[in-house]
């Protein structure tokens, strides 16, 4: 493919600024790449790569968040075969371009679809302008789209609005949109970050087929190795505005040339490299060897720090009038587990499993329905408002947004010592010697200690709040997708320090994940949520190399994997969607039954 | 500290400086019988070299009055805006934090006062309590109280619910701390913003009840006073009206500018070294 003499795009030197009130910042410096008709280019880079800056300045949409192209040739082929340079065209022409041979689809698919007009509207509305259809026949090709990128009940779907449905079922519908002019070139910018793995891997194989059955060309930009692996034919990887390395995607994954690009590829967990290991393992970070070894599996006679029983959480949804409670979320639903001490038990599901709720009702952040919480022995939901502030001294939680869980107006050391102070376990010199002593902890300069949340990047941020959940010494932290919003290289520096932790103070983790590769790096002992319940739960290796529960295996069925050699992409790819989780007030479910595999794997008796 | 100090700002400080040195000076410079005494020969000249912004009805002179005026009509709306923003900071918080049945019940008071106009408001209380300064306070006050109380209200909601506050709970922070040290300052700048640009409104509402009769009594001078008594000579002696105008106008000006200065220089994000 390389030497094919028709590129569908030439970028040739490409230099985007943005003008500031402080002054210009350069988006991209310098990126040179071609796509060929009918091939795959993943654009690979991590937060502020300028990946995203790349593929608008294609569709002069950069225009429009503020850049400028300063520099360099966007040569994009036009139907008839002659090349136009895209950064030198007038609006119309751009106009005739956008949405008609490029086709682009968006991260999120809530927003990308306008929430006032049906599915219908939407889609016609383009069919309209670009091809001139009357209103019957853009509705029947819009049909017939939905139909190809294999929407159920396709007439149902356009007479409906965007939240009537699921987010993969929108993103669907956005794909159908993207290809309704059939469009040469496809530019997707993270199309599935904000999807969960089932409903990633149902896209990302309608992408492919619809790539291969229509000759297209795809743009796809992603932050993730293993989507990378899964979709490309070529990989470009950008660092800082620059182009580090292009490639084939083999040679990318197999024998990268660049520093970066093998720093980038150690960093990212493989699902099913943990096989026959019996802990946990650091993450690689190449240059940076890890200390501390990770804490073996703890003894199985330990007492656990903490105990659930029969956990459930229900939500009320208010409707009517005068606001009553008409139903009922089932956020968490009769889960029990146990945790020892200096281990991490990582809960993974999907988004609505109740993982997060679970974790939240654990701390008491939200009011558990019913059930008991167990820490060191005693029962965490019997204690008084007074009380459990003083409880939650021995149980600290890490949230997933480092930009929101910091208080944008309070010096980083005041931060830090807040659990200090609330639990009066320092004041004066010692306050300030304990806080320099957590930045050192979590590897932070003691420079920082006087700065603001914003002057630090996300890695740092989460140190700061891991720094902070330290803080009063507790016994267990729940660390709720707390790497989640990481690039790939500060997630591996993040979770090592959080297994360091462990290994040095004992701490118990309980790890909310959606995350099955880094879950299998990290855990000791893993619990599958789905629908509230724990469905399966045992060691790391009982689930990863056995997994008995349906459910488990879906999910791991559908992880990508970082290896363009194990490729699981197939059309048939059809993953049951979530239920709802809502029910009558009357609705009363049925207790979890567990059968128990072997000791210590229990897997929820299905149908009850 | 170049982020803040532009243009927009230099003239916000520099107008209202101007205005606060005037309210707190003028009075202690000028003679108070300068505003009030009366030369019938001289009514509604207009402005010259003897009456610098001119006469007004009465021969009285327009400068002098503008100046002494200043205090009158900021000591009103300043100390109305603090009345308002001291009532309506933790009521508006307290709804905000707390929610439910607290909430609604605060929530319901304030929508009741606010089914009413301001300035019908700030009238009837000053009516019923009385036409003077102190009263004149009080009713602005009041009046003003429900839209600070709703517009923080909303802010703290909003600041409830990030995720910092969240975590400082589990850090085990206390109620008082959590909104002493992280809704508190989250929500000032919207409040700081919406502050001074009651000011303004206060100005204009001393204004409008001093027009009708129920704000400062003659013969004491204030501008909201002036722009009413100017009322039956618009067509001869339009000076009369330009120049209280242009003083509330201008004030106005300076603190929505001063505003938006003060709530960039509050802002750690905005600050330099970052």
């Amino acid at each position: 493919m390389l030497d094919d003499p028709k590129p569908i795009v030439s970028i040739d030197n490409l230099r985007v600024e943005f003008d500031t009130g402080e002054g210009t910042i350069v988006g991209v410096e310098d990126i040179s790449l071609t796509i060929n008709p009918g091939e795959t280019v993943c654009v690979v880079g991590e937060s502020g790569s300028g990946k995203s800056v790349t593929s608008l300045s294609l569709m002069r949409l950069v225009e429009f968040g503020g850049g400028r192209i300063t520099g360099g040739k966007l040569e994009f082929r036009r139907t008839g075969g002659a090349m136009q340079d895209v950064a030198k065209a007038d609006m119309d022409a751009m106009r005739d371009i956008r949405g008609n041979e490029i086709g682009m689809i968006f991260q999120e698919p809530m927003t990308s679809l306008n929430p006032i007009f049906t599915i219908e509207r939407q889609m016609t509305d383009g069919l309209r302008l670009h091809k001139g259809l009357g209103a019957r026949a853009a509705r029947a090709r819009a049909l017939e789209l939905l139909r190809e990128v294999r929407i159920p009940q396709p007439e149902q779907r356009l007479r409906q609005y965007p939240h009537e449905l699921s987010g993969g079922m929108r993103q669907r519908v956005v794909i159908a949109m993207a290809m309704a002019c059939e469009p040469r070139l496809l530019i997707a910018d993270e199309p599935t970050t904000a999807l969960d793995v089932t409903i990633q891997a149902e896209i990302l194989a309608l992408i492919d087929r619809l790539k291969r059955e229509n000759g297209m060309a795809v743009l796809f930009i992603t932050h993730d190795m293993a989507v990378v692996a899964q979709m490309a034919d070529r990989v470009v990887v950008m660092y800082r505005g620059n182009l580090v390395e292009e490639g084939p995607v083999s040679q990318i994954f197999e024998n990268p040339q660049k520093d970066y690009t093998r720093a980038l590829l150690a960093a990212v967990p493989r699902l099913g490299e943990m096989t026959g290991k019996p802990a946990p393992e650091p993450m690689r970070i190449i240059g940076a060897e890890a200390r501390a070894q990770p804490v073996q599996a703890p003894r199985p006679d330990a007492a656990p720090v903490l105990e659930v029983r029969n956990l459930t959480t229900r939500f009320a949804v208010r409707g009517g009038l005068l606001r009553r409670r008409i139903a009922n979320v089932h956020a968490v639903e009769d889960v029990s587990f146990e945790l020892a001490r200096g281990e991490t038990l990582s809960l993974v599901g999907e988004s609505g499993c109740g993982k997060s709720s679970c974790g939240r009702s654990i701390l008491r952040l939200v009011e558990p329905t019913s059930g008991s919480v167990h820490m060191d022995g005693r029962d965490i939901l019997a204690l008084t408002r007074q009380q459990m502030r003083l409880a939650r001294r021995d149980m600290q939680m890490v949230f997933q947004d480092p930009f929101a869980s910091l208080n944008p107006y309070m010096r980083l050391k005041d931060q830090v010592a807040e659990p200090l102070r609330n639990f009066g376990l320092a004041r004066g010199n010692d306050l300030t010697a304990r806080v320099s002593q957590l930045f050192d902890r979590v590897e932070l300069p003691q420079s920082y200690l006087r700065r603001f949340p914003h002057e630090l990047s996300g890695g740092q941020r989460q140190r700061v709040a891991i720094a902070r959940a330290l803080a009063a010494n507790p016994k267990l932290i729940i660390a709720d997708e707390a790497v989640s919003a990481l690039d790939v290289s500060v997630q591996a520096q993040v979770l090592n320090l959080m297994m360091e932790l462990q290994a040095d103070l004992g701490i118990s983790f309980l790890f909310i994940s959606h995350d099955m590769a880094v879950v299998e790096r990290i855990s000791h002992r893993v619990g599958v949520m789905y629908m509230g319940r724990i469905v399966e739960i045992g060691s790391r290796a009982q689930i990863f190399e056995n997994p008995r529960h349906e459910y488990t295996r879906a999910l791991m069925a559908a992880v990508p994997i970082a290896d363009p050699a194990k490729r699981t992409l197939r059309d048939d790819l059809r993953f049951k969607p979530l239920p709802s989780p809502v029910h009558p007030l009357s609705y009363a479910p049925a207790p979890s039954v567990y059968e128990e595999v072997v000791p210590g794997h229990k897997v929820l008796v299905p149908d009850h | 500290m170049k982020g803040f100090l532009n243009a927009k700002g230099l003239i916000g400080i520099v107008l209202v400086s101007a205005v606060l040195l005037i309210a707190i000076f003028a009075p202690m410079i000028i003679p108070a019988e300068f505003a009030t005494k009366m030369n019938m020969r001289a009514r509604l000249d207009p402005p010259s070299l003897e009456y610098l912004f001119g006469t007004d009805q009465l021969g009285r002179n327009m400068f002098y009055r503008v100046m002494l005026g200043a205090r009158t009509s900021l000591t009103i709306a300043v100390t109305a805006v603090a009345m308002s923003v001291a009532i309506g900071l933790p009521l508006g918080i307290i709804s905000g934090y707390f929610g439910g049945l607290t909430d609604n019940v605060l929530m319901r008071l304030v929508d009741t006062l606010l089914s009413f106009p301001a300035l019908l408001l700030a009238l009837t209380i000053s009516a019923v309590l009385g036409p003077n300064l102190q009263n004149t306070i009080i009713a602005i006050g009041i009046a003003f109280t429900p839209f600070l109380a709703r517009i923080i209200r909303g802010e703290a909601l909003r600041v409830t619910q990030m995720p910092y506050v969240e975590a400082a709970r589990a850090a085990g922070t206390t109620d008082a701390l959590i909104i002493l040290r992280h809704i508190l300052p989250n929500i000032m700048p919207p409040v700081i913003v919406q502050a001074t640009i009651s000011l303004a409104f206060a100005i204009l509402a001393e204004a409008g009840l001093s027009f009708l009769g129920l704000g400062t009594q003659p013969p004491r001078a204030s501008w909201g006073l002036m722009i009413q008594a100017s009322r039956d000579y618009l067509d001869v002696a339009p000076w009369t009206a330009l120049v209280p105008g242009a003083a509330v106008a201008l004030t106005v000006l300076g603190l929505n500018m001063f505003g938006d200065v003060l709530r960039d220089v509050l802002d750690p994000r905005a600050r330099a070294g970052g």
